[in-house]
């Protein structure tokens, strides 16, 4: 197991771009040929992943495991770092699932105008993106892989996309793109700050620690890492990039987008933000649990005045990831450890929904939710599975959705020492409000979808049919791991909370309490 | 008579180090075997000048690699000629970026009815130039470089003698040459005033040794960089750019965009930090000047361009402003950012133009139009020229964002409020230049074809080994540390 421990992530991380290199071997028109090559590849990268996690020490998920440290460009002192903690894995199984699942889906689903090749060699190069930005503990390394998701994401918006697809691909990637800028400009500060001499995350948070870094100076410092990943989360008001994008963006980008994408951001705040710079992190806190809770909130009234069923499960986006960033906001491990489970739970089921509306448009070739409905009635299956999903959105108990909610909500009662309680307990009262919300906008779409009688114009159309075979192939191992993760959630709980615990103790001792 | 005889005997021949010259000489010997094969087969077309010009140059990179592997650091001359690690990696630079400039005229100028023989000895010759410029380290080799890259640079512009805007680009760059040169000519003679030497590093110690006025001698460092500014295409001195960039030949557009370029740059750098390490007080005002302009005033303009090639044009004079910026506050760092940058840029520069003159060699065009709808028929261009165009806007992994980042550590390591501003201006450049480029890469990847023809492009094999060429040093600089340690590396002797 000697190659595993040494050179499994970087196989990993680099399998789907060998993927893509072969491809290019081959022509245009050959679409089984890159089809194959494309599930083979996410299978292999997939595989090798498996074998790291099995080898993985599950009793030490505090501590770095796989730690590979080579020179990299040394001139601007950068190594190529990587390793992962309890914190990485939850997300690295969440990619390794998705990918594959998305491009078993791509089979018989292609948006116009076709051309798998390019597709799906996208896909490849943002799954590399994803892994690498996770396994990643090097600054400048991090900000290479978070960065290079932004093209495939923007091409395959721009051009397998809906009729808006070239603002909305345009929207994507400037907004972005100006929130990694000012990541970027706070990655360097810290660095000129500590001396001047590693981007390596552990080293600097020891750094930090040892210096007397002015405090403003670490709060404008966080304020760059912050509009960085708050506008990937994202974060209300940064969010309005999401809908558009969402909305345009072929199914296959969508669940990419919703289940992996989005986590970027909340997995750089525990992983960067809150460990290097603790105490700005304290005194952040407050205003992004405010901001986590208009979010919640915002999202949910946003739900309800939708129109079209995608851009509703893009708005509950912006409602999910609010509880995942409260939980984050408590600075305790109770919070992060939701935040985290959050994180992969909204993945699971959110992907899961944007796959359903990706089936349904392709059905009905609308979303419109006054022209659905008796979705029971022509595809039982698929209505069913709407139900489950919609279920599992709102938090429903036993099912994953609950304990990315509950805990979040609870965390807020008894934040970590030093943030304002009674604050905090304003925001546990709104969150929960949220969740009436939330179940009031799913039940009623799913109602208005599900339920009743099939419209007239769809009564007899032989382009509705059931759930089809690729769909099961994509389908059954979310909708396994949804109720899994539900009825255990200590299986995730577990992995997360030696690295959790890490990062709260390290806050704590920071901020003196 | 015997007076000057006796003279004579006096003179002693310097010690001529041929090792030295080797780069030269091989280019020099090229440059004769063309003309020679030119002479014995004249007419019209013949595919061995390219070939032999070709390997000429790939030729005169081994005695590069030699000196490099020796070590050794040369002065010939009393010092105004110096072979050291900043005049080898350069010297490198300029000779890959002449080779790609002959793959990319290869196709182009033996389908045209020009002459070619005479367009090789003409690009070699100003090859020549620069890789003297290289080890140029006295005002009167600096301006015989400087001329003899700039002479046969003008001849090459207005190389489509047939076209009124051919002829336009070749005038316009001419007389602005000129007067740039009377300008850089009067500022030298002004320091060698000054200082009494016509070597840089006897200018320097001279200037800070409080030799002269220091009103002339700010008079003559700005006439100086003045001259050299028009080279590198910095605002106000650009003007002549976009319009001698659309009449060129389009390889010539990509000589003059990328090594034209960089000698001008190389000038600078040998005069700043040679020549004035001293007088930071008006060197780095004038450079902040420049590069705040250039950068704004070239990406402005750039947004309204409706041509490639004037698009690539003033996103070049964007980018003099973005390689001028680490000056303003120069230091060691910012001489490493400099030529990291000019490494970068030459690799993903010459790929763009590369790019563009394959894909117009089907669509006959280079507006921007016309380019609409080819990920549809020509998938392997679109991608190819999309990655240079996002590498120039400076997007992670291509190699645009290390060549960004460089800068950016320069200024931030200056750590003084103009650095801050300055960077801050780079920043918000950078976010204005990714709407034009990403605007073309829409044209190409979701607008729907403009004609209808979607007959696949033919590229020819020396193009095709052009963008190979440049496509893997620009994923390759971007991920890995070879620009920024031949960065590093390049440092001037006497520095």
């Amino acid at each position: 197991m000697d190659f595993i421990q040494d050179w499994g992530l970087t196989a990993m991380v680099f399998a789907p771009l060998a993927g893509v290199a072969i491809m290019m071997l081959f022509p245009k028109d050959a679409d089984d040929t890159h089809k194959v090559l494309a599930l083979l590849t996410s299978l292999v990268t997939a595989a090798i992943g498996i074998a790291v996690l099995a080898d993985f020490d599950y009793d030490d998920t505090g501590s770095l495991q796989f730690l590979r440290d080579n020179e990299w460009i040394n001139v601007i002192n950068s190594r190529f770092i990587l390793g992962i903690d309890g914190l990485s894995v939850p997300l690295i199984a969440l990619t390794l699932l998705i990918t594959p699942l998305v491009i078993a889906y791509s089979w018989n689903h292609f948006p116009e105008p076709h051309n798998p090749k390019a597709f799906l060699s996208l896909i490849l190069v943002l799954h590399t993106g994803m892994l690498g930005t996770f396994v990643a503990q090097d600054l400048i390394l991090f900000f290479v892989f978070f960065e290079v998701v932004l093209l495939p994401m923007y091409f395959m918006i721009g051009v397998w996309g809906g009729p808006e697809r070239q603002y909305a691909s345009i929207k994507f990637f400037l907004y972005t793109l100006f929130g990694s800028a000012l990541m970027l400009l706070s990655f360097l500060a810290l660095f000129f700050l500590t001396g001047g001499e590693t981007f390596s995350m552990v080293e600097l948070a020891e750094r930090v620690q040892g210096m007397d870094i002015a405090r403003t100076t670490q709060l404008i410092v966080f304020g760059g890492m912050f509009m960085g990943f708050a506008i990937k989360v994202p974060m209300f008001p940064f969010h309005t990039w999401l809908p558009d994008a969402h909305t345009q963006a072929p199914t296959q980008g969508s669940v990419i987008l919703a289940a992996v994408l989005l986590k970027l951001g909340t997995y750089g705040f525990i992983r960067v933000a809150l460990p290097i710079l603790p105490e700005a992190a304290q005194s952040w806190a407050p205003w992004i649990g405010g901001l986590a809770v208009i979010g919640i909130i915002y999202g949910a009234l946003g739900c309800l005045a939708q129109t079209d069923m995608k851009r509703l499960i893009a708005f509950s986006s912006v409602a999910h990831m609010g509880y995942t960033m409260l939980g984050i906001s408590t600075l305790t491990d109770f919070g992060l450890n939701a935040a985290v489970f959050g994180m992969v739970a909204h993945g699971l089921i959110t992907g899961m929904l944007f796959f359903i509306a990706g089936s349904v448009k392709e059905r009905y070739h609308t979303l419109e939710i006054k022209r659905l409905g008796g979705l029971l009635v022509s595809a039982p299956r698929l209505g069913w599975i709407l139900g489950f999903c919609t279920m599992a959105s709102l938090g429903l108990p036993g099912l994953a959705g609950f304990w990315g909610e509950f805990p979040a909500i609870l965390a807020a009662y008894q934040p970590a020492e030093g943030l304002p309680v009674e604050l905090f307990r304003g925001y546990m009262v709104v969150a929960a409000i949220g969740t009436v919300l939330a179940a009031g906008y799913l039940l009623w779409l799913y109602q208005r979808t599900a339920f009743g009688t099939v419209k007239d114009e769809f009564v007899d159309d032989p382009n509705i049919h059931d759930v089809n075979g690729p769909e099961w192939i994509a389908w059954t191992p979310l909708l396994a791991l949804i109720l899994i993760l539900g009825v255990y959630p200590n299986l995730l709980f577990k992995v997360s909370d030696g690295s959790i615990v890490n990062v709260a103790s390290q806050i704590a001792a920071a901020t003196g309490n | 008579m015997l007076a000057v005889l006796a003279q004579v005997s006096d003179f002693v021949a310097p010690n001529i180090d041929f090792h030295a010259f080797g780069p030269e000489l091989a280019l020099v010997g090229a440059l004769v075997a063309v003309l020679v094969v030119d002479v014995i087969k004249p007419d019209g077309n013949n595919p061995f000048l390219s070939s032999i010009a070709g390997l000429g140059v790939l030729g005169a990179l081994i005695p590069v690699i030699t000196l490099a592997t020796d070590g050794a650091d040369r002065f010939l001359f009393d010092g105004a000629y110096v072979v050291d690690n900043f005049s080898l990696v350069l010297k490198a630079l300029f000779l890959v970026s002449g080779y790609v400039v002959i793959l990319m005229s290869t196709n182009y100028i033996a389908e045209g009815d020009y002459a070619e023989g005479e367009y090789y000895i003409l690009l070699l010759s100003s090859l020549i130039g620069m890789t003297l410029m290289a080890s140029a380290r006295d005002l009167i080799t600096v301006f015989i470089a400087l001329e003899l890259l700039s002479i046969p640079a003008y001849m090459l512009a207005g190389w489509r003698k047939r076209d009124l805007i051919g002829n336009e680009a070749g005038v316009k760059y001419y007389l602005m040459g000129v007067f740039a040169s009377a300008v850089l000519l009067y500022g030298m003679s002004l320091l060698f005033g000054v200082a009494g030497d016509t070597r840089l590093t006897e200018i320097g110690q001279a200037i800070a040794g409080g030799a002269g006025e220091t009103a002339l001698i700010t008079l003559a460092i700005v006439f100086v960089v003045v001259g050299f500014a028009f080279k590198v295409s910095a605002v106000p001195f650009h003007t002549w750019a976009p319009d001698v960039y659309e009449g060129a030949p389009t390889p010539i557009t990509a000589f003059l965009a990328v090594a034209s370029k960089a000698a001008g740059f190389v000038a600078l750098l040998q005069v700043i930090y040679l020549a004035f390490p001293g007088r930071d007080d008006v060197i780095q005002p004038l450079m902040w000047v420049l590069a705040a302009a250039t950068m704004t005033i070239g990406n402005l303009i750039a947004l309204r361009q409706t041509n490639v090639v004037r698009l690539l044009a003033y996103s070049g004079v964007a980018q003099a402003g973005f390689i001028l910026a680490p000056l303003s506050v120069a230091s060691e760092l910012s001489l490493q950012a400099v030529i990291t940058y000019l490494v970068i840029y030459a690799a993903m520069n010459l790929g763009a133009f590369a790019a563009v003159i394959g894909i117009a060699r089907k669509t006959r065009s280079a507006e921007i139009t016309s380019f609409g709808g080819l990920f549809e028929y020509a998938p392997g261009l679109t991608v190819i020229l999309s990655l240079f165009l996002f590498s120039l806007a400076g997007i992670p992994p291509l190699g645009g964002w290390l060549a960004k980042f460089v800068v950016f550590r320069a200024l931030a390591d200056a750590n003084t409020a103009s650095g801050y501003v300055m960077g801050a201006i780079v920043a918000v450049n950078s976010v204005i230049a990714l709407y034009y480029y990403a605007n073309v890469a829409r044209e190409m990847w979701m607008k729907p074809v403009p004609d209808g023809d979607r007959s696949p492009v033919v590229v020819p094999f020396s193009i095709g080994a052009a963008l190979a060429l440049t496509v893997v040093a620009t994923m390759a600089f971007g991920v890995s540390n070879l620009a920024t340690r031949l960065g590093d590396q390049a440092t001037f002797l006497a520095f």
